[in-house]
């Protein structure tokens, strides 16, 4: 039951062939059954999850009208605040804080009916590419247990991969929540930014910063993209306009006559062989599916990475000025006759892990008076080229295309001490979070070299987000019909449970 | 030793720069729903947003900038179609992000001024402060230093901190600096607030109340010799109360540069915190090393964009300025300056000018509002806007002596008896059977009645002295039960005496 997509289970659900607590019991099962290995979440909702599924299989007996995913269960990323249950960011400085309120994500959950299990880890402040920043310990990728799931949604993907919940929540500054979906061989997407609210998602870059839905296939993240998002007053930047149709393409996965354009510049050198030959392959199958393949040419895309890591750390050094120890999470060293002032800084030093402190010492200095024109101001400037780069691409071709990343997953400990090499594997993801449009990856096949998954990027304009699902559910279907069966059926098993 | 003003306004000249803090009245905070009132409990008025709990988010107050535009149209700014937020980051413990979100390289409002009269020595002079910016930002919480001699947070046991103020919209209007006022630069300063804050009642936007804090006032003072173009080294006085205290503050730093500078030494610039007591300022935080806020524009809120057709319609409905309505008023009205100031001291000049509209003969309006309606006011310790006796009435009853159907002292009874809730003045009239007796006859029967009973007081009339009829028009009046008209009484009596 646990290796259903999303989608059949809802239907289960809806047929009374399953109730959701049954669903829900299933996957607190599998998590208690794997999940030492794995370490995919950081806080299990065991009695709340039950309860929440009890209430909706009780709504769903009393005939009530259900939206089309109740019951389903998920997890949470646990960086999006949800009422009364730990949030801490994969940060010690958050250890023991549960929010008073409700993300607009979260209620949007509880508004559909889907049953939260938990919160997931991740990098410390979403401020990394392998989960291995977490202050809580790395989170290990089903496909080897000995490599990263990606990151900063390492916990999200790894718990979809291993089976622990058929739905998750991922945010996506940099990459966030497609680099994980590639190296773990699922599907996440990272929406047209101000597509889903981000009141109550703890800022790392406020600009960059997007939720978004991850899923085991393309129609499973569209109706959950659905589920979340839409206009928030509680947000400035969410937009105020209609979701875009997402199941509806989801659901026909058309490419016929679709424009698809290659960008140049996100391939060739510094790519693994078998990363290119997926993307070749799926062109070709994209290609056969009745969708034309051009080539576009994104010239400043060569300096987003540099301007991203200015801009990123720019605004966590302001973002995270707010733990301080006076209102919420750890305080330390307040004895007697301590200033709060030392309070602060002993308490952001015991805090805060190395990289989130060089990210906000890097910001710190990027934004200094003096510096900021030099730094933050051509970060901007190069922002708009990239954007300007995005529309000419976007005149030529419908949607974007690129490997999701250059490598497979790494081994975990192998970058830890580079934080450059690190930084290279959001080449591919950036650009999309720099001009805010929608970017989604999707499973392409393995690497020959060595058996891991390979994602496979789409993008699309802003607010066009149905484009991208129209791609990747049209490639899903041609790539499940050369395989014959959904690629994670190749990973290894776990736990026994098939 | 020391320094008299003169001497220090023989040799320098005085430059001044306002910055002037001022609360909105709005119901809500800048950035989220809570509210504004002032001296609830304290953190009752918080919520995730303005206690910057992780996750939440700003949303700007549509009110707080409606109510800025219209501070920039009355002081003649012009309005940016487009305008940001910044953060301005720093630590400490009253500011919850510990940024602040304020308006910093793109305000709503630049490029105004507003014209201020003084008394000089020379007659009224008008000087025209030009303002540089006028923007929105929030305000801190508040920090209670406790234990310790000062106060202040050295030295202090502990501190508590109340976030009820946090988020609460304020404005910043910032002059450039006003040269040329020699040494009348308090007055002008003073002049300055003062406009301000009638400009800004007039437009309902604040409480403007100085002593509350929802108007502060930071006076920047540099000096420089007469005839030189170098300004001077400038310091900031913080925590200038009232309006007074603009002008002495102004006063003392001058004083305090010149002796500095006449011994050689240089003014620091530095905050300074005026002391109301003794009048001078005590050393604040150095400005020396300018400190570096790392301002950026804070990407978690839109740009500010407001509407062309919705800023011409906020112009529309700007008031008269309060000055200039009052030069209008006086010349109108045709009032020395001193009733002016009486009125407006007494706060009736709305309700005379109501009144006026109304069709009331200005002098009287303004006699019965400042005169008999004020006195009753005190006597029952109370505001006159609280009287149940409104602008209505009072035209009412100026229309009804004006017509002879009321006397003046008649016209006392009828204004008591609309304070005592007896009705309209009609009503009052018509209940207490108040009418003025212009029967001739019965007036003519009360007159003899009277020369009868005083015979001698008449007979000193009859022969020519005048100044006894007093005492016969007063006994006739008596007679009338104070419903005559006192003047005909007069014209009667005298006539009956053979004095017409």
């Amino acid at each position: 039951m646990i290796r259903s997509t999303a989608a059949e289970m809802a239907a289960k659900l809806v047929a009374g062939e399953v109730t959701s607590v049954a669903l829900t019991q299933a996957h607190l099962d599998r998590i208690a059954s794997v999940d030492a290995d794995v370490h995919a979440f950081l806080y299990v909702d065991t009695e709340g999850a039950i309860a929440q599924a009890a209430a909706i299989d009780a709504k769903r007996a009393k005939g009530e009208k259900l939206s089309p995913l109740a019951g389903v269960p998920l997890a949470l990323k646990d960086v999006m605040a949800q009422k009364g249950i730990p949030t801490t960011c994969g940060s010690k400085i958050l250890e023991g804080w549960r929010p008073p309120y409700d993300s607009t994500v979260v209620a949007n959950l509880k508004k559909n009916d889907i049953v939260i299990l938990g919160k997931t880890n991740m990098d410390e402040f979403a401020m990394g590419s392998s989960t291995e920043n977490s202050a809580y310990g790395p989170t290990h990728n089903p496909w080897d247990l000995t490599r990263i799931p990606g990151g900063s949604g390492g916990g999200s993907s790894a718990a979809l991969a291993a089976f622990e919940a058929p739905l998750a929540i991922g945010t996506d500054t940099g990459g966030s929540i497609r680099q994980p979906a590639a190296v773990t061989g699922t599907v996440g997407v990272k929406p047209t930014y101000g597509g889903v609210s981000r009141f109550g998602l703890v800022a790392f870059s406020s600009s960059l910063d997007q939720a978004g839905p991850c899923a085991r296939t393309v129609l499973d993240a569209a109706l959950l993209h659905e589920a979340i998002a839409g206009h928030d007053p509680k947000d400035s930047t969410s937009i105020n306009a209609p979701v875009p149709q997402v199941v509806v393409a989801a659901r026909a996965g058309d490419v016929k006559g679709m424009k698809i354009g290659v960008v140049k510049e996100l391939n060739g050198d510094g790519y693994q062989a078998g990363v290119r030959a997926r993307f070749e392959e799926s062109l070709e199958l994209l290609a056969k599916a009745g969708a034309e393949i051009v080539e576009v040419s994104a010239p400043n895309f060569e300096y987003a990475l540099a301007a991203y890591y200015l801009i990123a750390p720019s605004e966590c050094s302001s973002n995270l000025a707010r733990f301080d120890a006076m209102r919420y999470g750890l305080r330390v060293g307040d004895i007697e006759g301590a200033s709060a002032e030392s309070v602060m800084n002993l308490t952001r030093e015991v805090g805060f892990g190395k990289e989130v402190k060089r990210r906000i010492i890097l910001g710190t200095y990027a934004l200094s008076s003096g510096y900021y024109d030099a730094y933050y101001g051509s970060a901007q400037k190069v922002r708009t080229l990239i954007t300007q780069d995005f529309t000419n691409a976007f005149a030529k071709a419908d949607v974007l295309v690129s490997p999701t990343c250059p490598t497979t997953a790494f081994k975990i400990g192998e970058k830890a001490n580079d934080p450059l090499a690190m930084y290279l594997n959001d080449i591919a993801t950036i650009p999309v979070n720099m001009a805010g449009i929608g970017g989604m990856s999707l499973p392409s096949g393995l690497a020959d070299e060595d058996g891991l998954p390979v994602g496979f990027q789409i993008m699309s304009p802003v607010m066009k987000d149905e484009r991208m699902y129209s791609v990747g559910a049209a490639l899903e279907a041609a790539l499940l019909s050369k395989w014959g069966a959904p690629l994670l059926d190749k990973a290894p098993i776990m736990g026994g449970a098939k | 030793m020391s320094l008299t003003y003169d001497d220090v306004v023989a040799k320098y000249e005085p430059v001044l720069g306002l910055e002037v803090h001022v609360e909105l009245n709005t119901n809500s905070k800048m950035f989220c729903g809570c509210s504004t009132i002032f001296g609830a409990e304290p953190n009752t008025q918080t919520c995730p947003v303005c206690l910057a709990l992780p996750g939440a988010l700003p949303t700007v107050n549509e009110k707080a900038i409606e109510s800025t535009i219209k501070i920039g149209l009355a002081l003649n700014c012009s309005i940016a179609p487009f305008s940001r937020f910044a953060r301005k980051n720093y630590f400490y413990p009253d500011m919850p992000k510990n940024f602040q979100i304020s308006q910093y390289d793109e305000p709503i409002c630049v490029n105004g001024y507003i014209d201020v009269e003084i008394e000089t020595d020379e007659g009224a002079k008008q000087f025209r402060v030009e303002v540089e910016r006028v923007h929105m930002e929030e305000d801190t919480g508040k920090s209670l230093h406790v234990g310790g001699a000062t106060g202040r947070i050295h030295g202090a046991d502990y501190s508590l901190l109340d976030y009820n103020r946090a988020g609460i919209p304020l404005v910043e209007i910032v002059t450039k600096i006003v040269p040329g006022t020699g040494k009348y630069a308090p007055e002008v300063a003073k002049a300055y607030v003062s406009e301000l804050r009638d400009i800004l009642r007039g437009l309902g936007v604040s409480d403007v109340k100085m002593e509350q804090g929802s108007l502060r006032c930071d006076a920047n003072v540099s000096l420089r010799l007469i005839g030189s173009d170098v300004l001077g080294t400038r310091s900031e006085t913080k925590n200038v109360n009232s309006l007074r205290s603009v002008e002495r503050a102004v006063r003392g730093e001058m004083i305090r540069h010149a002796e500095l500078l006449n011994k050689g030494e240089r003014v620091v610039q530095e905050t300074r915190h005026f002391q109301e007591d003794t009048g001078l300022t005590r050393s604040g935080r150095s400005k020396e090393q300018a400190e570096d806020y790392r301002y950026f524009p804070e990407p978690d809120l839109v740009p500010v964009a407001p509407d062309a057709a919705w800023i011409e319609e906020l112009r529309a409905a700007i008031p008269e300025r309060p000055s200039l309505h009052r030069k209008r008023l006086q010349e109108a009205w045709n009032v020395p300056a001193k009733e002016m100031e009486a009125m407006i001291n007494a706060d009736v000049l709305g309700i005379v000018e109501a009144t006026v509209a109304l069709g009331a003969d200005p002098t009287k309006a303004r006699s019965w509002w400042l005169g008999e309606i004020s006195r009753l006011a005190n006597e029952r310790d109370t505001a006159i806007a609280d009287l149940a006796i409104t602008p209505t009435d009072v035209a009412a009853i100026v229309a009804l002596v004006e017509k002879g159907e009321l006397t003046d002292k008649l016209a006392r009874q009828v204004v008591e008896g609309v304070i005592a809730d007896e009705g309209t003045p009609a009503e009052v009239v018509a209940k207490r059977g108040i009418k003025v007796v212009n029967d001739d006859g019965a007036l003519m029967a009360a007159i003899e009645k009277v020369c009868a009973e005083q015979a001698e007081t008449a007979e000193k009339v009859r022969s020519g002295h005048l100044p006894a009829a007093g005492a016969l028009i007063g006994a006739v009046m008596k007679e009338t039960k104070g419903q005559a008209d006192a003047a005909r009484v007069r014209e009667l009596l005298l006539a009956h005496l053979g004095q017409a």
